[in-house]
């Protein structure tokens, strides 16, 4: 095992994090204290309780996996994206690691930093809204599997892109609608029925509702197949990076 | 053609590689490396210099054949096999922000190795970085990055060290430094491939000399041996009275008239018993043609090179 180089890679993908650490500090802050004002305050004001649980509270969680989704896979697919696109990425390729290693390090940095940006927007929320974690366990089970779930994911699509808009437009085609209509400002029971069938394909449904239920108790589908459905993607990610390394997928030549 | 010898460093056996494009880019490549030598691989643009290099390395992968560093299969035991190598690609790839030191503490990490601030020092120091060494990698020059890609591959202390043409773009003081500490590398046993375009360079540095054309290897020889085997002497008549053209009983022989009739150049195998000079003179005295000045030189690796790539070209076609 080569413990020093997933340090190393580790080391690296936190220090160009912390390089420009107001940017990706103070976007997220920003961003989150926007929706909070928008939606908790001003709309949030004037909507009832869902599932006795006030607007505002309802939803710190789905805002909480917006940000952690987003940055997740923008960190992790610029991490690996980079040195692919400057070259750099020969020293990797050259080097006596394996590719869980090499993941290792990249996801595992990539997912720390979004473990972090999410604590701090759950800290930023709690200057706008009180509210409780009924489950802390859980709750911190959650955040750790969604983010490295997506960093893999992100890990993926920077191992596919070979240009800029490449990078985006998963991100942006598919991830963030995804998000928006996977329940973070809605119950899915608020949808109608044929809806409510057709957003269970959704597999960020199941990440917030489950990030819900650590909360405050309440969820839109089972808490057990919220958990199944993160791991199996999990799963399905690890898998594929597997096969990346195992082929030298858009790697080597 | 390659010696066989006890105990190489580097082996490779059959090794060809197609390009996903279907561009065959090696043939049948064979090569040992001997342990601590100096060996420098030529040929021209597009040989397959690179790629050859790149499949030791384990940045490409070979279509078939084995290679073996320092004892180990680069693919069956690559953790072992890539711990010995050190690279310093063509192309200036660094990363930008980073810092010198930061860099260079990351492919040391990268290769397993714990960290050693004093061992890094000594490699920025022998390589005039010192004083860039908080430096931003996108500051600094191109000749510059190009030593501190060199300070990277030397970062983990490697065995066997590629270099992938070293010199382009570095100037000639910093050249002769480098060359200075490739020398030193030598001495402390490191084994060091190199691809140059500079000929006189190879000639300078190494013990053995690789030709590669068109992804064939098409000689492996020690320098030394090379130049006696396939140099050729030259033999230049400076002349009391210039000439217009060459007598017709002297046309046989390989003689050059140059522009100004003022020298003629014989040219010669100096492997042969008989070089051909007595006759030569012999004759020339008979034609009553009088030289003032007599010089013999030897032909260069360069002649020896371009001869060998012509060769190889006309055989192929
Ligand atoms: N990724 C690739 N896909 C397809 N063909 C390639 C690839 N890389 C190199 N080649 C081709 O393989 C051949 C050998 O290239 P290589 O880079 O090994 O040459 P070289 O001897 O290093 O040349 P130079 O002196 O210019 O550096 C060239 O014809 C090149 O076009
Ligand atoms: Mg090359």
């Amino acid at each position: 095992m080569n413990i020093h180089g997933i340090l190393a890679i580790y080391r690296f993908e936190m220090a160009r994090t912390f390089r420009t650490v107001a940017q990706s500090v103070a976007a997220p802050v920003l961003t989150t204290s926007l929706y909070f004002i928008v939606f908790g305050k001003a709309i949030g004001s004037r909507m009832g309780d869902i599932n006795g649980v006030s607007y505002g509270a309802f939803i710190i969680p789905g805002l909480v996996m917006l940000s952690l989704l987003n940055e997740s896979i923008s960190n992790a697919s610029f991490g690996i994206f980079m040195p692919k696109w400057a070259g750099t990425i020969y020293e990797l390729l050259s080097a006596p690691i394996s590719w869980g290693e090499a993941v290792i390090g990249y996801v595992g940095a990539a997912a720390t930093k979004s473990v972090m940006l999410g604590l701090l927007i759950l800290a930023t929320a709690r200057m706008f809204v009180p509210y409780e974690v009924a489950h802390p366990f859980w709750m911190f089970a959650f955040l750790l599997l969604t983010a490295v779930t997506f960093s893999l994911f992100g890990f993926i699509i920077g191992l596919w892109a070979d240009n800029f808009q490449k990078l985006q437009v998963i991100p942006m085609l598919i991830v963030t609608p995804l998000t928006f209509l996977g329940g973070a400002f809605y119950s899915i029971n608020m949808l109608p029925p044929l809806w409510q069938k057709v957003t269970l394909f959704n597999p960020v449904v199941y990440l917030i509702s489950g990030f819900r239920w650590s909360f405050y108790g309440i969820a839109d589908v089972n808490i057990a197949v919220s958990i199944g459905m993160t791991l199996g993607f999990l799963v399905a990610c690890l898998t594929f990076v597997w096969w990346a390394f195992k082929t030298g997928y858009k790697l080597r030549t | 053609m390659t010696l066989a010898t006890p105990n190489p460093i580097v082996c490779l056996r059959g090794i060809d590689k197609t390009y996903a494009s279907g561009f065959l880019a090696l043939k049948n490549v064979n090569l040992d490396i001997n342990r601590g030598e100096i060996f420098a691989l030529l040929g021209p643009n597009g040989a397959g210099k690179t790629t050859l290099i790149n499949i030791i390395c384990g940045i490409t992968n070979a279509s078939s054949g084995t290679v073996s560093a320092d004892g180990h299969d680069t693919v069956r035991d690559y953790r072992a096999a890539r711990a010995t190598i050190g690279l310093v690609p063509q192309e200036l790839h660094t990363d930008a922000f980073e810092s010198v030191w930061t860099t260079i503490k990351f492919s040391r990490g990268l290769f397993g190795k714990a960290p050693d601030a004093a061992y890094l020092e000594k490699v920025l120091r022998d390589l005039s970085l010192w004083d860039k060494r908080n430096a931003k990698i996108m500051t600094l020059s191109g000749g510059m990055k190009r030593r501190v890609l060199i300070a990277k591959a030397l970062a983990h202390e490697p065995k066997i060290l590629f270099l992938d043409e070293p010199s382009a773009g570095v100037d000639v003081e910093l050249r002769h430094d480098m060359w200075r500490m490739v020398r030193e590398l030598r001495v402390q046993g490191t084994t060091i491939i190199l691809t140059t375009h500079y000929i006189e360079e190879a000639e300078d540095m190494a013990d053995r000399i690789g030709v590669i054309s068109k992804g064939e290897l098409i000689v492996v020889e020690d320098k030394d041996a090379l130049m006696r085997k396939l140099g050729k002497k030259q033999l230049s008549l400076t002349l009391r009275h210039p000439m217009t053209n060459i007598p017709a009983e002297l046309s046989e022989k390989s003689l050059e008239l140059s522009e100004d009739g003022q020298t003629l150049v014989y040219t010669f195998d100096s492997q042969k018993e008989e070089t051909g000079i007595a006759d030569l003179l012999r004759l020339m005295s008979k034609h009553g043609i009088e030289f003032k000045d007599l010089r013999s030189s030897e032909s260069s690796l360069e002649d020896i090179f371009v001869s060998l790539i012509h060769q190889s070209n006309t055989v192929n076609s």
